[in-house]
């Protein structure tokens, strides 16, 4: 069911991110304005100490791991790619730790491309790179480092194929692993014009082991996975850390340009329990021809001043009030758009309303779907990700509150930091696995 | 009617382009009652019960006693008498001719007892004002969910083939699905401006479990905004016409393929609208409108199948505007359900989910005349049919009654309670028709034809059987058109009634012609034959009575087809009888085929007459005259004189020639006079007759009347006798029955014989034991 009643004007409005990575940074610390604090320091007083047992790396036998994987690491450089419907989501692993020799016999290509996505934060006109999100000071396979998380359109990845070429990627011979839909669709355009080959993987199980992966890592700043505490009141509502330490069994829900929903069991344990078309693509989709507009950020930000009560007929513009019969408050929307049957109405809504709608339409929809297959699946937790997510408060404090005022409390809404980049950093990290 | 139309015409707000055809719509306002409307968005649905008075036949002994019998003096006396019959009346129109409706009915209404209508719908409100005003009737507000279940209960308990299946590519696109006895429980998906998921799982007792803002209000609203296009029609005209490969992102739009380890196929919708995301394309509307479509269509299944997962029901319907009458979303909803049900599920779909609401509200208005108490059966001659008023598959009738747009459903009160014959293998699976012309195109054009040939003659025989009624003429007149109006809408639309039978062509001839007052246009050829018939009758005794064992019994089952030659219902019959009046009972044995027949299991049946008797046979008859007279009773009465029970079962009320329980009775009594063997039984109770509950010259095993099936169950039947080309060739032909069964006819139609492998007056003899008795023996 819809839910409408509910405002989150004046706080967390989604803000445009352009080029220019402070402005970028600042979306993220500025967005979630008075709970962000909180956060980080829940997470460090609860959680801080499991992850730091996590990484335990003193002991003689993880020694012997490093020197194991010493041998098997793969050559530099270490990417994982997600090439989705509409974004591709680009993980590098930045290695800090590079002694002077290594620097020496560094080659000329690998040293460019390092220093070109290192040294920006805007690539082309619209590629990205979430400077928020970087984890510095990670240790992977041996190697300390940061991790840096860049995306940019699909329809762009000509462009990045051209500058694979122009830098000679293809010299390095290193292994390329990609997932998401594109790996397939443009494996040929990666051969024949950048001369790569992909090492294709499953998206889902990406997703889950990149999941589990930032999950474990992630000890110092914001905790990655969050909740919404108090999400049916509008005044109390705070984003709180979650320790995701025993997460299963577990619903995943990617909201991607569709959805996929999947139910985790273990660690390789989990099934596809269903997805939707009505997804972030569905969203964008239909602002642009609702609205004209034609980004995402440019909708959210739409959405964020409509009212959508003008658009949708809620339950108490049939009933006068809550239809109590059936335990269906006023304020539940009754018919999504359904006030624009009538011709009057539809001349009197602007395209900010009609954003808002279509935003609170798709992601009740979602929050809907989700639910019946948790029930269906008996599972209480369900972790929302992908980058319909993203700078997307407004959906995500829905999400929590529809699950939370739907099932009476027995559903928990989570979310991760790092949104839309599981996919890719699945796929880096089956990169030691290809060597 | 004149005075209607200068009443029409003095009123100020009437469109006077619309005059209502009043020999069809709002049918006997004279004597109605209990009135409800359903006001919807776009239709209203008005409900009310009203009276009937009909002609009946009515046959009645002389007293025997008191006169002394000649020849030339019939056994019987003929009356056509009044007989009063309730009736329910559901018109829908659209909300356009509301007042125009309110008016009509004010002038016609007499009866004005009525104090209240009740009124469910979202347009009550807006209306409640205008019909207080116009019908002077206090408009008494219903809950519309509760209306709703109601009348989903009611037409499911109440009209058979009342469900479908819609499949776009089927052979045939509705396929009907029996009636089951219980209806619970079920999910109810009303797809109105939201969506509406209801658990129900008794008459009383239901539950909105869930529903959705993703329903014909976005499809409508969102619609228009994308599309400039204000009508819901033409948004589904739109759709049906576009592509939405070119809006919408597909898996292989994002794979290049298919995603092969989940088996998301290439042609899967990834994402709704996914392609739209770009300020850069223009996309035409019917694209647009065929994307909304899918993904509101996929939604709702997605929901309706989580919900039905969650609560562990396999029946799913779904109805509502959305829905209503219209193909396009009738077959997303089916795609979608069979896609995430993976086939597990059917959608479900109901000939009269538009009345719902009304048929509900106004049985809650019409609780203390008990039509739950009922049964009651849908008049094929009063009712329009599915899909009547669908602009997509009927642009017809909007053409012959200009504007106006009506639907009409009428249900009339049965006398009798009806249930299944409790000797039924298998009550749910039982399909009483043999072949199903909605499905099957040769034997469906055939069939029309051969009513549509056959319609003259049934039109001279009902103006014989009114000699006396000057105006007969003119109603046969009428009935020949409304008949031929009906067999015209079934070549459109086979599936408009349900499935098209032969059964059902048949039964909706006899509710044609009792819609004008030809209630037993057989009665006085019955009469004939039964007379002459029963002057033969102890001639025909006394020759069995001369034969052996062996040469008797195949002599009985040879009268007994020999009466089944003669049949008024079968084309190249009547033209026979007609001719040459004296086609005689030994001139019928002639006809008939050598052994072996078509169907021959005789011999099997011969062992079984060796073994012990039957404890009670069933016996459904067929014909009047030598039929009953000269095949049944010789057959009954070497039954009884084994030691078996008989109860013989007849037609509660006319069809054809066959005999009626009324003329059987009198019939039993006259040969029980002749011969002590019957009259010996009768008093004893070895000997019963029954009415079956039907007035159809088939036989539909599921819609028995209760009595019949208590006697079937206190006597222990253990043989049923089906007898004729109606009850058991065109119907019961693949019945399978718990007991041992004999199906007997004479094939009297060449199209069939020729289909069935065999000539004219080919004979079936069909002794069938049921496996698990066979094991017994």
């Amino acid at each position: 069911m819809e839910l409408n009643g509910y405002h989150c004007d004046g706080e967390a409005c989604p803000e445009t991110e352009d080029e220019d990575t402070t402005v970028s940074k600042q979306c993220w610390v500025d967005a979630p304005c008075s709970n962000i604090e909180s956060a980080n320091m829940e997470n460090t007083t609860t959680s801080g100490t499991v992850h730091r047992e996590r990484r335990v790396s003193n002991s003689t036998s993880s020694r012997q791991r490093i020197d194991s994987l010493k041998k098997n690491r793969p050559p530099f450089p270490w990417f994982g790619m997600d090439i989705g419907g509409t974004l591709v989501k680009l993980v590098y692993f930045e290695p800090k730790d590079i002694t002077a020799e290594e620097e020496q016999e560094e080659v000329e290509s690998l040293k460019s491309i390092r220093h070109y996505l290192t040294s920006h934060t805007a690539y082309g006109k619209t590629g990205i790179r979430d400077v928020h999100l970087e984890l510095p000071d990670l240790m992977l396979w041996g190697r300390k480092g940061s991790l840096h998380f860049i995306r940019f359109p699909t329809q762009e990845l000509p462009a990045f194929l051209q500058m694979g070429r122009e830098k000679h990627f293809s010299s390095l011979h290193t292994t390329l692993c990609a997932t998401g839909g594109g790996a397939y669709k443009f494996e040929a355009d990666f051969r024949t014009m950048a001369d790569l080959q992909l090492l294709k993987l499953d998206e889902l199980d990406c997703l889950i082991k990149g999941v589990l992966y930032i999950d474990s890592v992630v000890s110092s700043g914001p905790s990655e996975c969050y909740y919404y505490e108090n999400p049916t009141d509008t005044e109390h509502c705070q984003q709180k850390a979650y320790n995701l330490e025993n997460p299963y069994p577990l619903l995943l829900v990617n909201i991607g340009s569709g959805v996929s929903i999947l139910a985790v069991y273990s660690k390789d344990d989990y099934k596809r329990v269903t997805g939707t078309s009505l997804g972030g693509g569905t969203f964008l989709g239909l602002c642009c021809l609702l609205t004209g507009c034609s980004t995402f950020e440019e909708a959210l930000e739409m959405a964020a001043r409509g009212e959508s009560a003008r658009v949708d007929k809620l339950v108490r513009d049939i009933y006068g009030g809550d239809y109590e019969r059936f335990g269906l408050p006023g304020w539940a929307v009754a018919s999504s758009f359904g006030n624009m049957m009538c011709k009057e109405k539809r001349d009197s809504v602007s395209k900010e309303d009609l954003a808002r709608s279509t935003l609170i339409t798709i992601t009740n929809n979602i929050g809907s779907i989700t639910r019946m297959c948790a029930l269906n699946e008996n599972i209480e937790r369900v972790v929302f990700v992908g980058n319909f997510l993203r700078v997307n408060t407004l959906s995500m404090k829905l999400l929590a509150y529809a699950l939370d005022y739907w099932s009476k409390g027995q559903l928990k809404a989570l979310f991760l930091r790092h949104e839309g980049y599981f996919c890719a950093v699945g796929a880096l990290l089956e990169l030691l696995n290809s060597s | 009617m004149a005075t209607y139309v200068e009443a029409v015409r003095g009123s100020h707000s009437m469109d006077k382009s619309i005059t209502l055809p009043p020999d069809e719509i709002f049918r006997n306002l004279e004597n109605a009652k209990r009135f409800a409307i359903d006001i919807g968005g776009s239709l209203t649905k008005l409900a009310y019960y009203s009276t009937v008075q009909h002609k009946v036949a009515k046959v009645r002994s002389f007293d025997h006693a008191a006169k002394q019998e000649s020849d030339g003096e019939p056994l019987y006396e003929i009356s056509v008498q009044e007989e009063i019959t309730a009736r329910l009346h559901f018109i829908k129109f659209e909300n356009t001719y509301i007042e125009t409706c309110l008016d009509f009915i004010k002038d016609h209404l007499v009866n004005t007892e009525t104090k209240v209508i009740k009124a469910t719908g979202g347009g009550a409100y807006k209306f409640k004002d205008l019909i207080e005003k116009k019908l002077k009737l206090k408009v008494d507000k219903e809950d519309e969910m509760s209306c709703l279940i109601k009348g989903c209960n009611f037409v499911l308990k109440n009209i058979p083939h009342e469900v479908f299946v819609y499949a776009k590519h089927g052979d045939s696109e509705f396929r009907f699905q029996n009636t089951h006895p219980d209806i619970f429980p079920y999910l109810l998906v009303n797809i109105g401006s939201g969506v509406s998921i209801v658990k129900v799982e008794a008459e009383d007792r239901f539950e909105r479990i869930g529903g959705s803002s993703i329903g014909g209000g976005t499809f409508w609203g969102l619609g228009a905004l994308l599309t400039k296009t204000k009508r819901f029609d033409e948004l589904l005209q739109l759709a049906s016409r576009g592509q939405h490969t070119s809006v919408d992102m597909l898996v292989k739009d994002i794979y290049g393929g298919a995603y092969g380890c989940l088996g998301l196929t290439g042609d899967l919708i990834a994402s709704s609208f996914g392609k739209s995301a770009t300020a850069e394309k223009e996309f035409s509307k019917e694209d647009m409108a065929k994307s909304l479509l899918h993904m509101i269509s996929n939604d709702i299944g997605q929901l309706a199948c989580l919900y039905a997962r969650l609560h562990n029901l396999s029946r799913v319907y779904f109805g509502g505007f959305f829905i209503r009458g219209h193909p396009v979303t009738m077959h997303t909803i089916t795609y979608s359900i069979n896609y995430f049900t993976k086939g597990e599920v059917q959608a479900l779909f109901l000939r009269h989910e538009g009345y719902l609401g009304a048929i509900g509200a106004f049985l809650k208005g019409a609780e203390e005349d008990n039509p739950n108490q009922y049964c009651w059966g849908e008049n094929y001659a009063g009712s329009s049919g599915l899909l009547s008023v669908s602009p997509e598959l009927n642009p017809m009738q909007r053409e012959r009654s200009g504007t106006f747009l009506f639907d009409m459903l009428e249900m009339d009160r049965l006398e009798r309670q009806l249930v299944n014959l409790p000797l039924l293998q298998d009550s749910s699976s039982y399909i009483p028709d043999t072949v199903d012309l909605t499905e099957d195109t040769l034997a469906r054009e055939y069939w029309l034809c051969c009513f549509e040939e056959a319609l003259d003659g049934v039109v001279k025989r009902a103006i014989a059987s009114q000699k006396d009624q000057p105006e007969a003429a003119e109603r046969a007149e009428k009935f020949r058109q409304k008949y031929r109006d009906k067999l015209q809408t079934l070549r459109h639309q086979p599936f408009a009634y349900g499935s098209l039978t032969v059964r059902s062509l048949l039964d909706t001839r006899e509710h044609c012609l009792n819609e004008f007052n030809f209630p037993d246009p057989y009665s006085k050829i019955k009469q004939k034959e039964n007379d002459l018939a029963l002057k033969s009758y102890q001639r025909v005794l006394k020759t069995l009575e001369e034969l052996s064992w062996e040469q008797r019994q195949i002599a009985l089952v040879r009268g007994l087809l020999a009466g089944n030659v003669f049949d008024w219902g079968a084309k190249a019959v009547s033209d026979v009888l007609e001719s040459d009046p004296e086609f005689g009972f030994e001139k019928a044995k002639q006809q008939l085929q050598e052994r072996p027949w078509l169907v021959d299991t005789y011999n099997q049946w011969i062992e079984r007459l060796k073994g012990p008797p039957h404890k009670c046979a069933l016996f459904f008859v067929d014909n009047s005259g030598m039929d009953i007279i000269l095949g049944v009773f010789p057959f009954v009465r070497e039954l009884l004189s084994r030691g078996t029970e008989v109860v013989l079962a007849s037609n509660s009320g006319p069809a054809l020639n066959d005999v009626t329980n009324g003329e059987l009775q009198i019939l039993t009594e006259r040969i029980a006079a002749m011969d002590p063997a019957i009259q010996a039984s009768l008093s004893e109770d070895r000997l019963t007759l029954v009415q079956s509950g039907s007035s159809s010259p088939c036989l539909d095993l599921s819609r028995l009347d209760k009595v019949l099936a208590t006697v079937v169950r206190e006597r222990g039947t253990d043989l049923v006798v089906i007898e004729g080309m109606g009850r058991a060739i065109h119907t019961n032909y693949y019945a399978a029955l718990s007991c041992e069964s004999l199906k007997l006819a004479v094939i009297k139609n060449s199209w069939l014989a020729d289909r069935l492998g065999g000539k004219i007056f080919s004979v079936v003899f069909k002794y069938e034991v049921p496996s698990i008795i066979q094991g017994h023996h």
